[in-house]
């Protein structure tokens, strides 16, 4: 990703150098750098240019602020959040939400994937079980959780739990279920372990799979705390941009799904470097993070 | 005046005698180590049949320790089925498989096989894939087997780098780490290029006169087996069709002799 030392080296002013590089080197060099530059500022181009638009056309007084805040309100109210400690609290609260979510869900959808995968009498019982529970719109039985848990932490995060139980053990399963038969069957020819055919073999197999389950279930993560935030909460984004509603303040909510996109963009960027450490050997994760892509 | 003092020099050939040691012997007994010779391989009146489908009939074959054995055959001549009986992959529906002393009713750990494909994980570096099973010192072991195929500085690599007859070299390092007695060799070389089969050849011969084990090579090339093995089988329809030896000097230069094309010829013949 970053140009190698020894071209920065040579950008700098290196006059006084014994070694140093000729002008047509030097141009050649800054102009290598000058793309880099050019390739990381690309993706932003299109958010910045529709932010520019946005605020011109608020500004002009084109877009009512009942309709869409301008930016500089957006960030005016970040301050304010900012400085009374709301926005914090509110994001502090709906990450944990998220991520215990997270956790408890990934974890059964995992271990029923790594079970119904390697042992077919469990996937017999369980996994049409899965199919049909799989098909019903999690955010359907809200009433029911409502009923069941009241207002409380537990109704959020169940409902995470469940919506991203389901696509982790979807790809686990079907990560393991395709891992190569010739690389087990060489694995028993020399003589490991069930445990260690399972960490050395089906696991690291699985693993992509089981990546790819995991990003999927990250956005329905932040998806369905929304949803579970802004029918019933005191605290957490949701709440804080179904109050701002209340109190027609556009600006909040604006400020409540950048908030989400953020903590979005950051999972996704979390797993994305997971992703590279653990599959370095995939030879698309290999020379740097161009193949990462 | 002299340097270096007699007791020096004889300091010097004890280090260098216990690398070689190192290198080739097996550090100390372990625990049901498989031992580094040969084992002898009997099949007597093997049949195995898939549904009603025999696929070897009544098949009679002694391999002595040490011998370097090739089975030619046409596809479906039952080839890979002896080699899936010898290591334990599949067991015969009648008859007795023996390596060594020991009945084969399951996999052999003395017994070690070379696919077709290299079949190394690919998220594991080169030389934990050589040190697959993970014994005690498997990382010392592993580097000695990949030194003993010329890969020895190849080990932190990732095997999708690596080329198609290097993939094979670490995998027969692979094989070579545990010291098998019996090293079953399933057409390893049918899928690499003209000029690196002939290296893997000579590769394959070399180690086998330094270690001694039993070879048992599948091919469908007659070239080949003449060129690497001390005796053909031609395997025809489950049924032992002809067996013969090859006398033939080593180590063989992988240039073929009027004596090798007659008896390839013969064994043409008769697959």
């Amino acid at each position: 990703m970053s140009p190698p030392a020894h071209s920065e080296a040579a950008v700098l002013p290196a006059a006084s150098a014994p070694l140093a590089a000729e002008p047509a080197e030097i141009r050649r060099l800054a102009g290598a750098r000058a793309a880099a530059l050019g390739r990381a500022l690309l993706p932003w181009a299109l958010p910045l240019g529709v932010l520019a638009l946005w605020q011109a056309g608020a500004s002009l007084g084109l877009l009512s602020s009942r309709v869409l805040p301008a930016p500089s309100d957006v960030a005016v109210a970040f301050w304010r959040t900012l400085g009374d400690g709301s926005l914090l609290t509110n994001v502090a609260v709906s990450t944990r939400r998220a991520l215990i979510g997270l956790a408890i869900g990934g974890s059964i959808g995992f271990a029923l994937g790594v079970l119904n995968g390697i042992v077919r009498p469990a996937e017999t019982a369980f996994d049409s079980t899965m199919q049909m529970l799989r098909n019903v719109p999690h955010l359907a039985i809200i009433p029911l959780v409502i009923l069941w848990f009241g207002i409380d932490e537990e109704a959020k995060i169940f409902l995470v739990a469940i919506g991203v139980a389901f696509p982790i053990y979807l790809n686990t399963f079907h990560g393991i279920r395709t891992v190569d038969r010739g690389l087990v069957e060489m694995a028993r020819v020399y003589g490991l372990s069930s445990t260690a055919l399972f960490w050395r073999i089906v696991l690291p197999g699985a693993l992509p799979s089981v990546l790819v389950g995991l990003r999927y279930a990250l956005g329905i993560m932040w998806l369905t705390l929304i949803v579970a935030e802004t029918i019933s909460s005191t605290e957490g984004i949701g709440y804080m941009t179904m109050n701002a509603r209340e109190f027609l303040q556009t600006d909040v909510v604006v400020l409540g799904v950048l908030a989400y996109a953020l903590l979005g963009k950051l999972a996704d960027s979390f797993t994305r470097a997971i992703e590279r450490r653990a599959l370095a050997w995939h030879p698309a994760y290999q020379n740097g993070s161009e193949g990462a892509a | 005046m002299e340097i270096f003092s007699a007791a020096d020099a004889d300091v010097a050939a004890k280090v260098r005698a216990d690398e070689i040691r190192a290198t080739f012997a097996p550090p100390e007994p372990r625990a049901n180590a498989p031992r580094w010779k040969g084992e002898s391989i009997h099949l007597s009146a093997v049949t195995k049949s898939f549904g009603a489908r025999p696929v070897l009939r009544r098949l009679d074959l002694d391999v002595p320790a040490g011998q370097f054995l090739a089975v030619v055959g046409r596809s479906g001549g039952g080839k890979t089925t002896l080699m899936r009986l010898i290591c334990g992959l599949d067991l015969a529906t009648s008859g007795t498989v023996r390596v060594g002393e020991s009945h084969v009713t399951g996999l052999m750990p003395q017994v070690r096989l070379l696919f077709q494909d290299a079949r190394l994980a690919p998220w594991q570096r080169v030389l934990a894939n050589v040190g697959i099973a993970r014994g005690p010192h498997w990382r010392e072991e592993a580097h000695a087997a990949l030194r003993d195929v010329g890969l020895a500085d190849r080990g932190r690599d990732w095997p999708s780098v690596l080329s198609g007859g290097q993939k094979q070299r670490v995998s027969l390092a692979r094989a070579l780490v545990s010291r098998p007695g019996v090293l079953l060799l399933d057409e390893p070389f049918g899928a690499l290029d003209a000029l690196t089969r002939t290296e893997m050849h000579r590769l394959t011969e070399r180690i086998w006169t330094e270690h001694g084990f039993t070879v048992v090579l599948i091919t469908h090339d007659v070239a080949e087996a003449v060129a690497l093995a001390d005796r053909v089988v031609v395997l025809r329809q489950g049924e032992i069709a002809l067996d013969v030896p090859v006398d033939l000097p080593r180590p063989r230069s992988g240039i073929a002799s009027t004596e090798a094309l007659d008896l390839q010829r013969r064994i043409l013949a008769a697959v």
